[in-house]
């Protein structure tokens, strides 16, 4: 196997037939990562002045706050993790991994909460 | 013979040994946290009614300092986009961006771990107390003229050991100010902080906020500690690959890239679990 | 990354690392070389001696457990008075306390699964063999694998400071339950639970890191031509229990954490409130949950006991296809078996808790799922057995481990039926019939595929072959004692005998008791002791064969001796540092054997042409 070490003075030249083309490429992705910044700033500040907007539905507000939080979060791994340009191996590892997540916790969430009825119909049972 | 597709990926995966390595790392860590936000579903849930006094739900509210934690979430996703231009600098063969970005971003680390620092003190020298007229309070306490403080542990005191380690008979207590009940609001505005002055035989219930104090700070202190964990070795790392680990830039860059590539997804996932963490324990 | 050398001396002794910054061609150091080594070999070597120090041990406790079960109250003979001077007061007058009793049962619990089973056949086996089986030179990240190495001795080491901790070692079961967990020893924060507690986060960083490197390995270092379906069906058993451990033990991790918190900080995430310990209720705040720490504990627990078994189908695999001198049967149906076990194992875990008061709709899903998941796990046991049909069978010593792993864990799979139907686990849970079944999957099981692992490379990493005769005592010896110490467990089972206790079940099964149930049970106790002691004397021929033939055995004559197809059979022997003399190219499928045509009974992997 050839060794591929680069010895360059400064290091790097080994990308040196790459480089403009690398240079367009970042160039534009550092606007991406600004913006996403910006973004997830001001994701923050909705998040926050939510708290102080009164819901009658606790559920609504569950929902709002674990959306917003859904948004940021996939801004986060879409850009800064470049999953949005990855491989599908990784999906694949993410996917399943989403998938015993949700399991883990609604499967026990379900479990702490059927119990066993009684005659009438009722739980039997409860923690 | 050395190791393959270190530095260049792998053509049928096109991955790099080290991403692949990361992301199942990554993947391993979703579980870990996803176990421990599923206990605080859990946890909230099964929580059982009027046994949090002060504002008569079964969890805590109000109780975390929202700007303070605000704060925290903007220095951390600071740090979030600083190391992904450390990268791009790297990318870009600059050398010196690089390192600026990479101080920064650990210079936000470890602000945020001095915050969350002074979050926990400020909550373990914050106490619960409740009356044998039932009435309840939330507060600072006073023994013998002094705060007791968080670092000298003996003096983090709840009611036996008040009783079983001092002679202390009476206290006085800085009573904060009534907060609305219900949800959402609460912050500042007034007022008065009440000065009582107790006699021990008053007392029905006295702690601070510690975590055994209430299923809510003990999974907020957990889940809270451990992500504090993984910042901190998050922020080793990267000031390693910011100066001692830099020099493999000089006869590897596509590999040092790389690393700090890796690094910075770790970094990320840390950000991304403060994103779900602040709303779920700050705000809901 | 690691500077690795193409040895080009001919066959270096095991463990030939450099540091990874030399590009000098010194002889590394001692320390280098065996204990600080990135080499896969050399760290699946530390495993494997590791494991099977603590495989002794916790054998060792388990004799101790069954002379107490036998002669409750009795002093045991010889073993008594070091057990005295070794803990005290536990073991005052040479007679096990109740509570030493527990703790040697949960510690036997939790060696055997933790620090011996999953490192051998995973750790021990998997480094080894798997790089080599793909044709790479060592694994993706070696200083990840030293890494782990080091923290799991150190995990090991951190739960036997637990004997000698206040309260003695943990002795809450394996299964550490809370709120009892939490509750043994509650006067003393730093016990031998706490012990146990930090040990675990050790071990299970060091199993992370070495899932990670695994499945990394599989994925990228494959050589040319090594295709997912020209895998030989250990790297895919391998492959999938490295996803069972990186993805379903970061929740125990999570649980162990938490219940750490609760037995040094005092919290409650495990202690329901009004809690009443001795007559007072407990100094908490209450308001946890004890359901939450089984949900958390097994979600683990399930997968576990597939990363126990999944590596031993893969080695039983290698040895049939192998001594059959034909291919697998079935190779791609046992692919797709193995994921749909990996895939189902995460969704059962509730089947251990169906005394906890699930409701009738959550039992019946998990239920429906373990009778599912028992639909792969059969075809590749069917597969198995059909393999031999029209073989040429050679009974070489691991070929008889390997076909006897294929009743003896048909035994352990049937009688788990019916723990895996509500309706009669309510009955059987937490009785002896629930020990026999995982032992039979686990000793005549698991263990058997281990040492017909063992037998079988052998030769390759040390270039001698094990003594013939030592082996066939070794085999026959065990298989008859393994089977007379667990199959009785049955019976007590259905007989009402509890699990855990400390007097063999004298309290309800004793002469005096009018309990109504046949005292026979207790008789079969004494069957079992007899049986198990005889079991150590049959492994005393292996381990003196195994030590003895690495000097003395007889030498190999070829680099293959097994006639074996795959690709670890393809290196010099002992593997040097990089495994393979130049890259290995792979132009065919793992169980190439008796092809027609070709110009042997046998094909290896990088062989271009059978007829050359």
């Amino acid at each position: 196997m050839s060794d591929n070490h680069s010895h360059g003075p400064t290091g790097g030249s080994a990308t040196a037939g790459h480089d403009d083309h690398d240079h367009h490429d970042i160039a534009s992705h550092i606007k991406t990562y600004i913006g996403v910044f910006i973004a997830l700033l001001v994701g923050t500040v909705i998040t926050v002045s939510m708290y102080y907007v009164h819901f009658d539905s606790m559920a609504l507000t569950i929902a709002i706050a674990l959306f917003i939080a859904s948004i940021k979060s996939f801004l986060v791994a879409a850009y800064f993790m470049h999953l949005i340009s990855e491989k599908k191996a990784i999906y694949g590892i993410l996917i399943i991994s989403a998938i015993f997540f949700v399991a883990l916790g609604g499967l026990t969430l379900w479990g702490m909460h059927d119990w066993p009825t009684g005659a009438e119909g009722k739980a039997m049972y409860v923690p | 013979m050395e190791i393959p597709y270190t530095d260049k990926p792998r053509p049928d995966t096109g991955l790099y040994n080290a991403k692949l390595g990361i992301w199942l790392f990554l993947a391993s860590e979703i579980m870990l946290f996803g176990g421990l936000f599923s206990a605080y579903i859990l946890l909230r849930v099964n929580a059982a009614e009027g046994v949090w006094p002060a504002v008569k739900l079964a969890w805590p509210h109000g109780l975390l300092n929202i700007p303070i934690g605000t704060f925290n979430t903007a220095v951390l996703i600071t740090s979030s986009v600083t190391v992904v231009l450390a990268w791009a600098s790297l990318k870009m063969n600059n050398f010196a961006r690089f390192r600026m970005f990479m101080v920064i971003t650990v210079f936000c680390a470890l602000s945020f771990l001095g915050i969350k620092s002074y979050e926990y003190n400020e909550k373990f020298t914050h106490y619960e107390l409740r009356l044998n007229d039932g009435k309840a309070y939330t507060g600072h306490l006073i023994v013998n003229g002094e705060h007791p403080g968080f670092w000298d542990f003996s003096k983090v005191y709840n009611l036996e050991q008040l009783k079983a380690k001092t002679n202390v008979t009476s206290i006085k207590f800085t009573a904060d100010p009534e907060k609305a009940e219900g949800h959402g609001h609460g912050e500042a505005g007034a007022h008065e902080h009440k000065e009582l002055d107790l006699k021990t035989d008053q007392i029905a219930h006295l702690d601070a906020f510690l975590p055994r104090n209430h299923t809510f700070f003990a999974i907020y202190f957990t889940i809270t500690a451990l992500h504090g964990l993984h910042v901190l070795g998050g922020a080793l790392v990267l000031a390693y690959f910011a100066f001692p680990g830099a020099k493999l830039w000089k006869t590897h860059p596509e590999q040092f890239t790389n690393r700090i590539e890796v690094g910075g997804l770790f970094w990320h996932f840390v950000d991304l679990v403060w994103i779900f963490l602040f709303p779920v324990v700050y705000l809901l | 990354m690691s500077a690795t050398h193409t040895s080009t001396l001919p066959q270096h002794g095991q463990g030939h690392s450099h540091s990874h910054d030399a590009h000098d061609h010194h002889e590394p150091n001692f320390w280098h070389k065996y204990v600080f080594s990135t080499d896969h070999k050399v760290i699946g070597v530390q495993y494997a001696m590791s494991a099977l120090s603590f495989l002794f041990f916790g054998f060792l406790l388990m004799l101790c457990m069954r002379y107490q079960i036998s002669h409750p109250g009795e002093a045991i003979p010889i073993v008594g008075s070091l057990m005295e001077r070794v803990l005290g007061e536990a073991a005052s007058g040479g007679k096990m306390s109740a509570d030493l009793y527990n703790s040697f049962g949960a510690m036997h619990g939790n060696i055997m699964v933790f620090l011996a089973i999953v490192p051998l056949v995973f750790a021990a086996f998997g480094n080894y063999v798997v790089p080599l089986q793909i044709g790479a030179i060592d694994m993706a990240f070696p200083r990840v694998n030293m890494a782990s190495y080091h923290c799991y001795w150190m995990g090991g080491v951190t739960w036997f400071t637990g004997f000698f901790l206040p309260g003695g070692a943990a002795k809450s079961g394996w299964t550490s339950y809370s709120p009892l967990a939490t509750v043994a020893e509650f006067g003393h924060s730093f016990n031998g639970q706490t012990a146990l507690l930090v040990g675990l986060v050790l071990l299970i960083t060091s199993s992370l890191l070495g899932s990670a490197n695994f499945i990394a390995t599989v994925v990228q270092l494959r050589a040319h031509g090594m295709s997912w379906m020209r895998l030989p069906f250990f790297v895919w058993a391998q492959f999938v229990t490295a996803f069972l451990l990186l993805l379903a033990f970061p929740p125990l991790e999570a649980a162990g954490i938490l219940q750490l918190m609760d037995n040094v900080f005092h919290t409650s995430f495990f202690l329901p409130t009004g809690l009443v310990v001795g007559g007072s209720q407990l100094p908490v705040s209450g308001g946890g949950s004890p359901l939450l720490w089984q949900h958390l504990f097994w979600f683990l627990g399930h997968p576990e006991v597939y990363v126990l078994v999944l590596p031993a189908f893969g080695i039983v695999a290698e040895v049939i296809a192998n001594n059959t001198r034909k291919p697998l049967w079935g190779y791609k149906s046992m692919v797709y078996s193995v994921i749909a076990i990996g895939f189902l194992s995460f969704i059962v875990w509730a089947h251990h808790m169906y005394l906890t008061g699930m409701g009738t709709k959550i039992s019946t899903f998990f239920q429906t799922t373990t009778m599912m998941i028992s639909i792969p796990s059969v075809i590749i046991l069917t597969a198995l057995f059909i393999s031999l049909w029209g073989g040429s069978i050679r009974f070489t010593v691991p070929m008889l481990f390997a076909v006897a792993f294929l009743p003896m864990f048909g035994i352990g799979g049937l009688t788990g039926l019916p723990l895996g139907f509500n309706a009669s686990d309510i009955y059987l849970h937490d009785s002896y019939y629930v020990i026999g079944h995982f032992h039979y999957v686990v000793a005549p099981g698991t263990m058997f595929a281990l040492f017909a692992g063992v037998y079988f490379w052998f030769p390759k990493a040390t270039g001698r072959m094990m003594n013939e005769f030592l082996g066939k005592v070794h085999f026959w010896g065990s298989l008859v004692c393994m089977n007379m110490v667990f199959a009785p467990m049955f019976v007590q089972g259905f007989k009402g005998m509890s699990r855990r206790m400390s007097d063999g079940g004298a309290i309800y099964f004793g002469k005096d008791v009018a309990y109504g149930a046949d005292p026979g049970v207790l008789k079969l106790n004494n069957m079992i002791l007899a049986s198990a002691l005889l079991l150590f004397v049959f492994q005393l021929p292996f381990i003196f064969n195994f030590f003895w033939s690495i000097w003395n055995g007889r030498k190999v004559t070829s680099d293959n001796p097994w006639d074996a197809t795959t690709l670890d059979w393809a290196t010099p022997t002992p593997p040097p540092h990089g495994n393979f003399l130049k890259e290995p190219i792979v132009y065919r499928g793992p169980y190439e054997y008796s092809v027609p045509g070709a110009s042997r009974d046998f094909t290896p992997q990088d062989q271009k042409d059978p007829k050359g």
